[in-house]
Order: structure tokens, then C-alpha cells, then sequence
């Protein structure tokens, strides 16, 4: 077992930081006001070459693991974008990942190098509002025509669709019915996201405005054969492969702004005077900050288990999933006892923590539930009956 | 032409540095480690130099301990061709000497054969101030120190200097020695497809007996003491009072 952190995972940590921290407070309370999506943050990522990390090094990526993506996502939070600054760049690490492994060599040279460097962004339409969870229900369908499908369907929470230039569809091509599994009879498409035909309607929500989520609407959409990704009918496995590293970025990120926020909170506690004394000298104050600086820390050793898993192409789910769980519920806490331990300043813009409490709830919920990861666990490690 | 940039391995200048108990330094276990900022500046402008044309390849020479690899690993992938590394201590808390450091660079200057030696005014730990100075004694080259603008025209350097008051300019024969400050330029950060570069451009690893040069120190530390904390400052009620307290407990008016 080794801990040790490389020399190269080191000037990644370092690289990404000196980007990151020409981002200020002021930047992310702006681009939250204003509700736009963060452009200059994206560029200045892609123009370090963040952006290709895990891709492979003859697209132009620089070929690294999920280590190596936690370490850089886990700093990018830590400097004030929360989960702003990682929505803006996250579905780009992970979500091409099925196109990585299953598309073709066409496929990769053409689209690969537009993502490194950052001349395309995607979105990823997995979910449905009446599929929920079960993505096995979704509805939208492929039907096959001449040359290609024409796709129907609603996807949900598409996040950055008012932004990509081009979108990830995972659809039914064979009616649930007629499959042997339900896992069966879904394809994924990467295709061009042309709003004049895919109407985008965006989702007033708690945190994060400056990226936006949407309501995607897709009518008699035609997509060319080959924006297929690999064999029809096996996008769901396909789906799959990008999952788990999905779930450990997550975390990694999760924890990153937990940091960003028990950082703030502890610098206020040693300079905040009441009763005659910093706050941070009673109990009640230090207590809970450093319970939360050993839950991020426990967090992170699972989350970087888990990368370490992965990229030894171990079997990872569900260390991945219990670093998910456990990442996104220590960086929650720790948001709120920043927010406590700043008084009634936390509850003010100014303070940033406020943000970083509201942005840092989505977490727990997505790209998959606490719930749900209870169940994963309970069934595959502890050998209770599927409940869901 | 080439150019040979010493870098120091120096405690982050973003942490708080803490006095060892026995007073003999700064703790530097599990400490942030950088590069020392004013040699992120002349790295900075070799590889500027480079990029118009006029230095042919940059060198980036480090002495200490191991762990100064990664110090030039940052200098690689900042856009340096090559790296030596000259392990001269076990410990991190051995500091070399300048006047050892100026002997090794100068046996380095010999075999290497640059054109120019662009190096850090100073270090930001020990604040010496004198390695580049040394070198160009040793060397009998001339120098050029807290460069401010640096121009390099034929065989001759024009530097402009920060001096108290104001700038100087001279123009210094090559080859000759640069200590460069810190208005200078910006340091580029290094990008990822840099630092994956960086990993395979080489790096030769050397210790002082390599070069016949004694590092043992010649300065003993006799004390290390903290800043004094700063006092609360105090309210005042009125203007009259202001001067009363300047007059009589300040002294400075
Ligand atoms: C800000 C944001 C951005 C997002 N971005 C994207 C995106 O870019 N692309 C994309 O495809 N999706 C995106 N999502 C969607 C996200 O992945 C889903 O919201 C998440 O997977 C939960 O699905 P759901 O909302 O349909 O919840 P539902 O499935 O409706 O679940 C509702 C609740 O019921 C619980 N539940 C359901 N079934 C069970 C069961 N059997 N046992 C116990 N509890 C159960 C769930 O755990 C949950 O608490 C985003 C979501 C948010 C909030
Ligand atoms: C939306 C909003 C509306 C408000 N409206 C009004 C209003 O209309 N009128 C008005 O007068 N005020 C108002 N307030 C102020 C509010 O009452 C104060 O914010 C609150 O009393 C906390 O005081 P503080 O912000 O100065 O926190 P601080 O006193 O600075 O406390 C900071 C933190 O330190 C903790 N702490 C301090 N001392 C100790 C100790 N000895 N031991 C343990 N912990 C300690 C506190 O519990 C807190 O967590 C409002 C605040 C908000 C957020």
C-alpha cells in the first residue's frame, strides 16, 4: 500500500490551482448573479490542456487516470467556483468516455481533439422525467430510417445544453417489451446539438445558476448512423464504463469544496472576536470543524481508493459508490457548519458560503441518490434481495 | 547560445513558517516546498529568450537535496530542455551555502559552456543575496544584478536595474551573470501537456564530489528567532488626541 502522492500528481494539483485561482470570489458571484455560464474559466482550462487529461495521448489528451482527474477536479472546487467551476468543465472528463473506448477511429480523431481543446462541450442526456433512477424506463426512441434514426423524446436536467455544441442521447432502439433484458435495446448517439430543432428549456434552480440544467425536448430529431456509438442496442453497458469513474470524480469534487468551505470557516473562526475571545477558541466552534476535516479526510481515502482501483482495472463499484455517499455528506456538513460558524454573515452573499451551501446539496442527489447507493451496497456487498 | 538557470528548492512563500524549539531554523517536515519565486522569473525569461530566438537551450541546474527534482521537474515543464540536479545534502534542513552553490555552478558554467547565467536575486529563505555575485567573482564574468528589463544585443547584455530611487541601465560584456528581480516578468504556469513532456526530458543526477567541491558549511547558525507579534492597534476619539499620542507615546512627531 502506498499513499504517496507523485511528482507528477503534484504540478497537476499545482497546475490546476494556479489556473483556478485566477478565478476569484468576486468572478463566481457574478457569473452566479448574472445566471452566465462561466466562458473565461472554460477557456483558460482548455487552454492548459486540463481538459484532455484522460483522454488518450494520440487524440491530444495527456492519457492519465481517474487518480490524476480526482486530484485536478478535487482542486478545482477548492477555490471558490464550487460546484459552478466543476459543472463547467465535469461532463467533459468523464462523459466522452463510451465514445473513448467504443467509438470508432473516425469517430475519435474527428471528435476527441474539438473536446480537448475545448472547441466542443457535451451534454449528457441520460435522464428522464419518467424514468427517474430506472434508467431502464426511458422513453425516448430511435427509429431506425435510411442512413440513420430519427430520435423523440424528453430528457431532464440536461446540464450545459444552452451552452454544448454537442450532446451524448442514450435512447431506446428496441422496445423494452421485445428485449430478453431491460438492459437491452438502448443506443447511444453523439451528435451535434442544434437548438433550432432540439428545443432546451432551462430549470430554475436551488444552487449553481450559472450553469445551467435544462429540460431538453427532441422532436422527429434525425441523427446520421454514424454519430452511432458502437453497436446498437448495447448503449447501456456501454453507459456503464463511465459510471464508477463518474461517481469517484464526483466525490473527489464533492470534497474539494468541502475544503473550500471548512478552510473559509476556520479562517473566520480565528478572527472573529465575541465575548472576548475568537470564536474559534470555544468547543462548540472548533469541535464541529474538525469533525469535519476527518469525515473530508476518511472521504477522500476511500475516493482515492477507488481511483486507485479503477485505474489498476480493479473491480471498484462499490468503493465508488460509498465514496460518493460519503463525500457528498461530509462536504454538505461541512458547508453548513461554515455557514453556522460565520453567524448571521453566513447567511450574507458576501461570506461566498451561503453558495457553497446551496451548490454543494446537488451532490447528494446526483448523478445518483443516497438511496440508491444504500441499495447498491446492501445487494452486491451484503447479499440482501434487490429492492428496487 | 545557452542558458544555465539555478533554481532553489525554498519553503512555499504561502506558508506560515514556524521556528524549530531549538532554534536552529525554520520547521521544514511536511512543509509546502516551491521554487524559489525570483528563479520562477528567471526560468521565465530564459525560455523567453528561447522562444525569440536568441538562447538556443535552457538549463536549469538545482542543488540540495533529492527532493529538488521535483523543483525541476516544475522548471521542465515550464519550457526548460534540460535538467541537473546536484544532491548535496540528506536532509532538508541542510541549507547550501552560497559560496559552495557559486563553486558547483561555476564547475557546472565550465562544462556546460553558456552564454548566460540567469538567476534569482535572492533566495526567499535564507535571503542571501550572493550566489549570483560569487559566481561571477569566481568566474570573472561580468554581472548584472536585479534586472528589471533584460536585452540581449551581440555580445552584450543591456540590463536595467532596480536601484534605491530608480532605474539603472548598463550594458554588461557576455558571457555574463543576470540576478533577475521581481518586476522582471509574470511566470507562466506550467500546462498539462507540459508537464507530461517535463516527465520524459532528462534530467542528470549528480553529487558534489562529481565536481571536486567541498559543501561543508563555513556559517553556523547561532540563533532563529520569530518576527515580534504586532501589537492591537489602538481608537483614537479626535484629531487632537491623534497628535497627542503621535507627540508623546509615538515620538515621530
Ligand atoms: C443540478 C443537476 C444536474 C443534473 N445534470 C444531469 C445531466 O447533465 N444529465 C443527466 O442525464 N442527468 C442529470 N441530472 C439528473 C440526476 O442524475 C438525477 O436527478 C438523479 O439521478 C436522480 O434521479 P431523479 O431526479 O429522476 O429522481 P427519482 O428517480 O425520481 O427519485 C426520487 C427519490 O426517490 C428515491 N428512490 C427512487 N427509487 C427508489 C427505491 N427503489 N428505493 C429507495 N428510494 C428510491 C430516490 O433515491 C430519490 O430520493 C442532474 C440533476 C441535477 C439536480
Ligand atoms: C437574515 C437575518 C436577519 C436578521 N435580522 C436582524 C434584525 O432585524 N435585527 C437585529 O438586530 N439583528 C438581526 N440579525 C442578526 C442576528 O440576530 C445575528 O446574526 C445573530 O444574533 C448572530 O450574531 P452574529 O452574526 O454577530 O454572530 P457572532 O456573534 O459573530 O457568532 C458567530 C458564531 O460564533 C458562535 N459563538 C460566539 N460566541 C460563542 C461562544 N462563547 N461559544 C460558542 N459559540 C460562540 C456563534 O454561535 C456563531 O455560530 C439578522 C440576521 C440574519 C442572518
Amino acid at each position: 500500500m502506498n499513499f504517496e502522492v507523485t511528482e507528477e500528481q503534484k504540478a497537476i494539483r499545482e497546475g490546476v490551482a494556479a489556473v483556478a485561482k485566477q478565478f476569484d470570489d468576486h468572478y463566481w458571484g457574478r457569473k452566479e448573479a448574472e445566471e452566465s455560464f462561466p466562458f473565461e474559466f472554460h477557456r483558460a482550462m482548455a487552454e492548459g490542456g486540463w481538459l484532455g487529461i484522460t483522454m488518450p495521448e494520440e487524440y491530444g489528451g495527456a492519457g492519465l487516470g481517474v487518480t490524476e482527474a480526482s486530484i485536478m477536479m478535487n482542486e478545482v472546487a477548492r477555490h471558490g467556483g464550487g460546484s459552478a467551476a466543476i459543472s463547467t468543465i465535469h461532463i467533459n472528463l468523464f462523459g466522452p468516455h463510451p465514445i473513448v473506448v467504443f467509438g470508432n477511429s473516425d469517430q475519435k480523431s474527428e471528435w476527441i481533439p474539438r473536446l480537448v481543446s475545448g472547441k466542443d462541450q457535451v451534454c449528457f442526456g441520460v435522464t428522464e422525467p419518467d424514468a427517474g433512477l430506472d434508467t431502464t424506463r426511458i422513453k425516448t426512441f430511435a427509429r431506425k430510417v435510411d442512413g440513420g434514426y430519427i430520435i423523440n423524446g424528453r430528457k431532464l436536467w440536461t446540464s450545459t445544453a444552452q451552452v454544448a455544441t454537442k450532446i451524448l442521447i442514450l435512447a431506446r432502439t428496441t422496445p423494452i417489451e421485445e428485449c430478453r433484458k431491460p438492459t437491452d435495446g438502448m443506443t447511444i448517439f453523439y451528435t451535434d446539438l442544434d437548438r433550432s430543432k432540439i428545443e432546451v428549456r432551462k430549470i430554475p434552480k436551488m444552487g449553481r445558476a450559472a450553469v445551467d440544467s435544462n429540460a431538453t425536448f427532441i422532436d422527429e430529431y434525425f441523427v446520421p448512423d454514424a454519430h452511432r456509438i458502437g453497436e446498437e442496442g448495447k448503449g447501456f453497458s456501454y453507459l456503464l464504463h463511465s459510471l464508477n469513474p463518474e461517481r469517484i470524480l464526483v466525490a473527489a469534487e464533492a470534497i474539494g469544496m468541502g475544503h473550500d468551505a471548512l478552510g473559509r470557516a476556520a479562517r473566520y473562526a480565528t478572527e472573529r472576536v465575541v465575548f472576548g475571545r475568537q470564536i474559534g477558541q470555544n468547543q462548540g466552534i472548533q469541535h464541529p470543524l474538525a469533525e469535519s476535516w476527518i469525515e473530508l479526510e476518511a472521504a477522500d481515502a476511500i475516493t482515492m481508493k477507488a481511483a486507485w482501483l479503477y485505474d489498476a482495472g480493479m473491480s471498484c463499484g462499490a468503493e465508488a459508490n460509498a465514496a460518493k455517499f460519503l463525500a457528498a455528506r461530509a462536504a454538505f456538513t461541512a458547508c453548513e457548519r461554515a455557514v453556522l460558524t460565520h453567524g448571521g454573515l453566513g447567511y450574507s452573499k458576501e461570506y461566498q458560503v451561503e453558495r457553497l451551501m446551496r451548490e454543494v446539496m446537488v451532490f447528494r442527489i446526483a448523478p445518483v441518490t443516497e438511496q440508491l447507493i444504500l441499495s447498491f451496497v446492501a445487494e452486491k456487498v451484503l447479499g440482501q434481495k434487490k429492492s428496487y | 547560445m545557452k542558458v544555465l538557470v539555478p533554481v532553489k528548492r525554498v519553503i512555499d512563500y504561502n506558508v506560515k513558517v514556524r521556528v524549530k524549539a531549538d532554534g536552529s531554523g525554520v520547521d521544514l517536515a511536511n512543509v509546502k516546498m516551491s521554487m524559489n519565486p525570483f528563479d520562477e522569473i528567471a526560468v521565465e525569461e530564459a525560455i523567453r529568450l528561447k522562444e525569440e530566438g536568441v538562447a538556443s537551450e535552457v538549463v536549469a541546474v538545482s542543488i540540495g537535496v533529492k527532493q529538488a527534482q521535483e523543483t525541476l521537474r516544475t522548471a521542465l515543464a515550464m519550457g526548460a530542455d534540460r535538467a541537473i540536479l546536484i544532491v548535496a545534502a540528506d536532509d532538508v534542513h541542510t541549507d547550501i551555502e552560497p559560496l559552495a552553490v557559486a563553486k558547483l555552478l561555476a564547475a557546472v558554467v565550465k562544462e556546460e559552456e553558456p552564454g548566460l547565467v540567469l538567476a534569482g536575486k535572492q533566495a526567499i529563505d535564507n535571503d542571501m543575496n550572493a550566489t549570483g555575485q560569487m559566481l561571477s567573482a569566481l568566474l570573472g564574468w561580468s554581472q548584472a544584478t536585479f534586472a528589471s528589463e533584460v536585452t540581449i544585443e551581440g555580445d552584450h547584455a543591456l540590463v536595467t536595474r532596480e536601484v534605491d530611487g530608480g532605474l539603472q541601465t548598463i550594458k554588461a560584456k557576455m558571457p555574463c551573470i543576470v540576478t533577475v528581480d521581481l518586476r522582471l516578468n509574470e511566470p507562466r504556469y506550467a500546462s498539462l501537456p507540459n508537464i507530461m513532456k517535463a516527465k520524459k526530458k532528462p534530467l542528470d543526477e549528480k553529487t558534489p564530489d562529481d565536481y571536486g567541491v567541498d559543501v561543508s558549511p563555513r556559517l553556523s547558525i547561532v540563533k532563529t528567532a520569530e518576527p515580534p507579534t504586532r501589537k492591537a492597534g489602538v481608537k483614537v476619539g479626535s484629531v487632537d488626541e491623534l497628535i497627542t499620542k503621535l507627540k508623546d507615546e509615538a515620538g515621530v512627531i
